[in-house]
């Protein structure tokens, strides 16, 4: 499996999920500058956390009209993975890969802190090998990470089973308290139809070793691994 | 041509004796660019006039030290081919002004220091003062800071990881803002400012030049009053978007040979950037502000000269080199500005377009700065004895965890990045930040303090004790100090008492740093915090960083297991004078602070060192503040832990048993038969021990006075930060 790592102008995580692929898994990474137009090497296609162009208009509202987006709507569109982290799913939806929008969190607050998340699917190609109810131990690090979809949007993503992760507690069970920024239905990630395209606001990329405070990241990147060795098979 | 008005004088804050002195020096009258040049590199800020003679004083050699003061920061060896450079810098004035675009420029400035050396930042530190929050200016003052400091650190993806926040009321309106960034760089590619080659060129990188911050430099260097408001348009407005594009931009001029120097435009702008480069290395520079790209139309000379906008560099480049630095900025999208040259002749020369506008000997400018001995006087001080009653221990103990200097600092900490680059191990919160060390097995601890109460009582105690809990701290985590940064923050020391606040502070600093062996490699003074007739406390903050070569061995403050022998390291004496409980019950500030021994405190912390590598100890928490009920409240909800002890004993009143704020002391837990192994080790070292009781349960439990459930301990401990 290869890694494609995009690298916005203001992005940050770049470095640390190549860390997490590349020094933790042993994967082969390269990274993936704003100009380029071809992913034909890669398999899985990263849009990392941090501030593209600086956020100073709606988040990820600039990115999305570099070459390289282009690139991942047809990468997206032939089957190939990819995951969007924090500021990566902001540029997901503003490039209507992933549907709704990310809000100003309810506090008015930037967060960074640890999270619990609820695994509600295990069909997508990020959560294969998990168990649904399955909690995850993650961070989160974003100011406008307040997922908001219309009525008629959170319909089609609850009926066919699109929400891959909600906001939870230790236990598992999805309340107002475990709810670290206003999503609606505690949403912390969703995916696309094919369930090939994963948004999602906590970094499991600073959740792979116990040292930084824990590993469950890892999980979300092997099911990936899984996923493309299934269908290299 | 005129000579200067006590107007212009005002205007670039300078003394009449000082433009004599100009007068002298250049055999001939300043035109004004010329003399708003002089004032600003002959300002408090720019030229130290005032604390050069004492920082002279500090201990600046040993062995870990690759660069010591005089560089955009100080460097230090920290094992495996890597150097750590770290600084601290205030920005006190412009936060009082403008505290979201002061605390943001303040992280800034702080990060390019580091990052022209050729570091990568890997962490932010903030020491943060206020007045009380009960009113409403100090409020806005504490909530724009703080969004300030979050805004630019998050956006440039470099962690805030630790700090101090304290408030009094000596800080009203006048705010303390000191940001400390540490970056990584192997040896062989710490870079220097100085530009020793005549012909070489001057690129200025970054942002366009505008308005903002004129006369930021002189403004630091006088006192503020009720019309400094309208001074906001010289505080700088930040761009923590374009800062990270330099960064990555510099960190890949960093590789090349071409490049001779890179140095940061902060106070006093392109005047102080190029002047200090050239100086340094022994040349002049000619530059021709014609050329400068300016963000605003109609700008002078004098203007561009003084600007302090954000977000620009200078770099110095061999002529073949160009092509290949431009190719990095292209790639970047920055704008880069051939501004001029470096010249055999050590003079700044300033053009724009044909016309000459100023030139200027570079010595005159830099080496001439009238240095400035003002009168100092101590304040009458009487040996007051504090004796304070306790009645109720457990209202006591949750009163003083209530308490803003003392409650959880999680509601600001939460708004910073603190985990960005994947290296923090422990992060804020704690006694001393720890740090992986990217690709090695060691880690850096990191740490700032300051304590405004004991600095008041006594300068010169109270910065040795900061010092020394500085040096607690880190080792508390397991690793061992290595070296100092530090920001004086003093009032106005035109004033006699003020001065001698400074002088002692800095004597108090130098005698401890030579105490533990630590070298001072770096720091910034921040004068005149005086605001409307009223002085700051004596504030100096006391940065340190610590290296553990095996962060396996790294050390938690929270208790761990149950069933662990809670351990009281150090000797408590009667000493309540200047404590968080005097202020809880409403004692006038006097008496003596916490008495420091540092040969006490140097056997403490090396006997401490061996138990945590030794690994007898589970973790490790210094007291300080609120002193040793609350830090075993702290360690408890640290660790989630509850604590079982007897009532406390000892030849002290129950106010200072429970409270007191003596130095040299840490909590450590052990499992029961490590306790002999700790014994020893802290009776060769001469450290008293006093097993106090154990962990476990989910109460914190001292005698029959004190039970308390955690929560109910946590619920006080994070209340909100408006609550009284």
């Amino acid at each position: 499996m290869k890694t494609g790592i995009v690298v916005f102008p203001g992005t940050w995580s770049d470095r640390d999920c190549a860390y997490a692929l590349h020094d933790v898994l042993g994967e082969p990474v390269r990274y993936v500058g704003h100009r380029e137009r071809d992913l034909g090497d890669l398999d899985l296609v990263i849009l990392p956390g941090g501030f593209s162009y600086g956020d100073y208009l709606r988040c990820g509202a600039i990115a999305r009209f570099t070459p390289v987006m282009e690139a991942v709507a047809r990468f997206a569109q032939d089957g190939g993975l990819v995951l969007g982290i924090c500021n990566g799913f902001q540029v997901l939806q503003e490039a209507r890969l992933l549907p709704g929008a990310l809000l100003r969190n309810a506090s008015c607050e930037f967060r960074c802190e640890w999270v619990s998340l609820r695994v509600e699917q295990t069909w997508s190609a990020f959560t294969q090998g998990m168990r649904p109810g399955q909690v995850l131990s993650l961070p989160i690090s974003h100011g406008e990470g307040n997922f908001y979809a219309d009525p008629a949007t959170l319909e089609v993503l609850q009926t066919n089973d699109r929400i891959v992760f909600r906001y939870a507690t230790p236990q598992g069970q999805v309340a107002p308290q475990a709810n670290p920024n206003g999503s609606t239905a505690g949403i912390a990630g969703i995916c696309n139809a094919r369930g090939n395209v994963l948004g999602l606001m906590p970094h499991p990329e600073r959740a792979c070793e116990a040292l930084l405070g824990g590993s469950d990241g890892l999980v979300l990147f092997r099911a990936a691994v899984m996923a493309l060795q299934a269908a290299a098979v | 041509m005129p000579l200067a008005s006590a107007r212009d004088l005002r205007e670039v804050s300078l003394t009449e004796a000082e433009y004599r002195r100009i007068v002298e020096l250049l055999e001939r009258e300043p035109n004004d660019l010329e003399l708003g040049i002089f004032g600003a590199l002959w300002s408090e800020h720019c030229g130290y006039k005032t604390s050069k003679r004492l920082l002279a004083a500090l201990p600046s050699g040993g062995r870990a030290v690759l660069q010591g003061p005089g560089e955009n920061a100080g460097a230090v060896d920290i094992g495996n081919g890597l150097a750590a450079v770290f600084k601290i810098e205030s920005h006190n004035h412009p936060s009082a002004i403008e505290p979201y675009q002061g605390a943001a420029t303040g992280v800034g400035g702080i990060l390019r220091d580091v990052f022209t050396m050729g570091a990568r930042p890997i962490a932010i530190l903030d020491s943060l003062r206020f007045g009380p929050l009960g009113i409403p200016h100090n409020r806005y003052l504490f909530q724009g800071v703080v969004a300030g400091i979050g805004g630019y650190g998050n956006c440039f993806g470099c962690p805030t990881v630790g700090g101090e926040i304290s408030f009094d009321e000596g800080y009203s309106d006048n705010p303390i803002v000191n940001a400390m960034c540490v970056g990584i760089v192997p040896h062989g590619r710490l870079r220097r400012a100085r530009a020793e080659q005549a012909g070489d060129i001057v690129l200025l990188v970054g942002a366009a030049t505008g308005r903002d911050g004129i006369h930021g430099a002189t403004f630091a260097s006088v006192e503020m009053d009720s019309t400094s408001a309208a001074r906001r348009p010289a505080v700088q407005v930040g761009n923590p978007f374009l800062e990270k594009l330099l960064c990555e931009a510099c960190l890949q001029l960093n590789e090349l040979d071409d490049v001779v120097a890179i140095q940061d435009l902060g106070a006093a702008g392109l005047t102080s950037a190029a002047s200090e480069l050239a100086h340094r290395g022994g040349r002049g520079v000619e530059i021709d502000v014609a050329v400068v790209s300016r963000r605003e139309r109609g700008m002078s000379a004098y203007e561009v000269m003084l600007s302090e906008s954000q977000e620009r560099m200078l770099v110095v480049v061999r002529p073949d080199g160009e092509a290949r630095a431009r190719a990095i900025f292209d790639a970047f999208e920055l704008h880069a500005d051939r501004i001029g040259t470096i010249t055999p002749q050590q003079r700044l020369r300033v053009r724009e377009g044909r016309a000459l506008r100023a030139d200027l000997p570079l010595r005159a400018l830099i080496d001439a700065v009238p240095l400035r001995t003002p009168a100092a006087m101590a304040p009458v001080r009487r040996a007051v004895e504090v004796a304070l009653p306790l009645d109720d221990p457990e209202d006591a103990l949750l009163a003083m965890l209530r308490r803003p200097n003392l409650r959880s600092r999680r509601p600001v900490y939460r708004t910073y990045d603190h985990q960005v680059q994947n290296n923090t191990v422990l992060g804020p919160g704690g006694d001393a930040a720890l740090l992986r060390v990217a690709g090695t097995s060691s880690g850096l601890a990191l740490t700032t303090d300051g304590n405004p109460w004991y600095t008041s009582l006594d300068p010169y105690a109270g910065t040795q004790a900061a010092v020394a809990e500085a040096a607690r701290n880190i080792v508390c985590t397991g690793a061992r100090p290595l070296a100092v940064t530090n920001c004086l923050n003093f009032g106005n020391p035109e004033r006699p008492q003020v001065f001698w606040q400074l002088r002692e502070s800095v004597r108090g600093l130098a005698d401890a740093c030579r105490a533990f062996g630590l070298p001072v490699v770096s720091g910034n003074v921040s004068l005149y915090n005086e605001t409307s007739g009223r002085n700051i406390p004596p504030t100096p903050v006391i940065g340190m960083i610590g290296l553990l070569e095996d962060l396996d061995r790294r050390c938690p403050s929270g208790f761990q297991e149950d069933g662990d022998v809670i351990c009281l390291l150090g000797e408590t004496r009667e000493e309540l004078a200047g404590s968080e409980y005097a202020r809880l019950q409403g004692a006038p500030l006097q008496g003596l602070p916490p008495r420091v021994d540092l040969d006490a405190e140097r056997r403490l912390q090396g006997a401490l060192l061996e138990v945590i590598h030794e690994g007898s100890v589970r973790s490790a928490h210094d007291l300080a503040e609120g002193g040793l009920l609350v830090g075993l409240a702290e360690a408890a909800l640290f660790g989630r832990h509850g604590v079982r002890c007897p009532a406390l004993t000892g030849q002290v009143s129950a106010a200072a048993l429970a409270f007191g704020e003596s130095q040299g002391r840490v909590l450590v837990s052990a499992p029961p038969r490590r306790v002999p192994d700790v014994q020893k080790v802290m009776a060769a070292a001469g450290v008293p021990v006093h097993a106090l009781g154990v962990v476990g349960g989910d109460e914190l439990q001292v005698g029959p006075a004190v039970r308390i459930r955690l929560d109910r301990l946590r619920e006080a401990w994070e209340c909100a930060w408006d609550t009284p």
